[in-house]
């Protein structure tokens, strides 16, 4: 889970690239950057949660 | 004292700096180290009294390793203030990724004064960054393993971030290529040092795993409270020293402030400080009935985080929201980080560090009367979370195959002053057994 989550970072980051080089006008770069955010929250949410699971585990 | 608010710059194509803004940002970064102290004071504060003397040991060689490390090899990634770099082109623009700069520092004394002084702010800052996550890893951290994760900070991580932000990178980029306000602007270091630090520390915490005793399989999390209230308040006050330092030089070196700004990039300093402290006070007085020395500590230094990204680009007042800001929210993410996720951080760096420095940056795109400048901040934040985060992990991780992070089970038992040192800080106390162990 841990990996699987910080696998998806970079494609968040990806696409925010992809959102600065693709749209010129200012709205639909900005909502893509945003989504690209978006998508790296949900990556370390993911992480974060793989690390949960290993409470108590080094306890 | 109005903030830099006009279209700015980038560093390489900015005016030559005169003789008195030379000389006054050499003092400034020669009262930056103040910032280092208070942080390696709050670190071992922060930490328990039978790992007071290798906790900041630890903080000295780690600032050491960092200096040396990055003058072996960082420096050179990091490339000079001119912007010269490895560019790749993609859609058609030039996307500067590696600094150039001499190895081993050479011809130093021929370098401009705008790259002799970007290095110095770069050694200080680097020895910062490294210090970041050595506070979260306190109390099982081993010295070597500390000194380590300071060295690859400072050889790989540091310069390739520090070359896209300072040295004229793709980040510094966003506005000459893509018409993003002045490019991704982080003044005082909140990204390059701080967001860094907070991200490694939690690499660190996910690697090296709790303290032992910390989160027991069932109920709550154990408090492990720091041993010294003084030397966190106190690195406090020193911290505020080095941190008006690094925001004012921040903003003479990349922004080419006027010395007309620098004295409201210096209040919004104060007061973004001043405002997360009263607000964690009314936080933590809410919350628990009485104010937390600790929690009111991680405020402040998170206010001054905060201006970090954002002291030089706006008013003073708005410096004051943007503190009251980051100081209601440390306590409830300390709070949050360990009581809901689990992620044992004695120092409180993620929160402090990593958002207090998420916030300044934010806010500096947010108060931006430039267009574009918000994308520009939100696509520096993106590259923190989806490449240095994972990059620092995947390194991380390699790193404790060859040198294992966390102390041998004995040597969290008796402490790390008695297992790695042979003698603790305070010899005259007597040192407990820990009923975490029964």
């Amino acid at each position: 889970m841990k990996y699987a989550g910080l696998l998806v970072l970079p494609a968040g980051f990806f696409l925010s690239i992809a959102a600065i080089v693709l749209y010129a006008a200012p709205g639909p770069r900005a909502a893509f950057v945003l989504c690209g955010l978006a998508v790296e929250g949900l990556g370390l949410v993911v992480a974060v949660r793989g690390h949960m699971e290993a409470r108590g585990e080094d306890n | 004292m109005s903030p830099v608010l006009a279209p700015i710059a980038p560093a390489s194509a900015g005016p030559v700096i005169t003789e008195a803004a030379f000389a006054l940002c050499l003092v400034l970064l020669l009262l930056a180290p103040l910032a280092i102290a208070g942080v390696a004071l709050i670190n071992t504060g922060l930490g328990r009294s039978r790992s007071a003397a290798q906790a900041l040991l630890g903080n000295l060689a780690i600032v050491a390793v960092a200096a040396i490390v990055f003058a072996l090899v960082g420096a050179t990634f990091t490339g000079l203030a001119d912007g010269a770099g490895h560019t790749f082109h993609l859609a058609g623009k030039p996307w500067n990724w590696l600094g150039t700069g001499p190895w081993l520092l050479g011809g130093l004394g021929t370098w401009g004064a705008q790259s002799q002084l970007a290095l110095l702010f770069e050694f200080l800052a680097v020895a910062l960054a490294a210090l970041v996550p050595w506070g979260s890893g306190a109390d099982r951290l081993r010295l070597t393993a500390g000194c380590a994760i300071g060295a690859v900070l400072a050889a790989i991580v540091f310069p390739l971030l520090a070359h896209w932000v300072w040295a004229g990178g793709w980040l510094a980029q966003l506005g000459v290529n893509f018409s993003l306000g002045s490019g991704f602007l982080d003044p005082g270091g909140a990204a390059s040092i701080h967001v860094l630090g907070g991200l490694s520390a939690l690499a660190v915490v996910w690697i090296a795993g709790s303290r032992k005793g910390k989160f027991p399989k069932e109920g709550f999390s154990t408090a492990l409270p720091g041993h010294n209230a003084v030397y966190i308040l106190f690195g406090c006050l020193l911290a505020l020293v080095g941190w008006l330092a690094f925001n004012v030089a921040g903003a003479l070196l990349w922004l080419h402030a006027p010395l007309s700004a620098l004295a409201g990039t210096a209040l919004g300093t104060l007061l973004a400080a001043s405002g997360a402290l009263a607000a964690t006070f009314t936080v933590t007085r809410i919350r628990f009935g009485k104010p937390d020395a600790s929690l009111c500590a991680n405020g402040w230094l998170a206010g001054l985080v905060a201006s970090n990204g954002c002291a030089a680009l706006v008013t003073p007042v708005q410096a004051l929201f943007i503190g009251v800001i980051a100081g209601i929210a440390t306590p409830l993410l300390v709070e949050v980080l360990e009581l809901a996720v689990s992620v044992d951080d004695p120092s409180g760096a993620i929160s402090v560090h990593a958002t207090g420095g998420l916030l300044g940056l934010v806010a500096a795109g947010i108060f931006s009367p430039q267009t574009g400048q918000l994308v520009a901040q939100l696509v520096g934040i993106a590259t923190l979370f989806g490449v240095i985060l994972p990059f620092v992990y995947l390194l991380f991780w390699v790193l404790n195959r060859f040198v294992p992070f966390r102390v041998d089970p004995d040597g969290e038992r008796i402490g790390m002053d008695l297992h790695e040192l042979g003698g603790g800080a305070y010899p005259e106390f007597v040192i407990h057994r820990d009923e975490s162990y029964r």
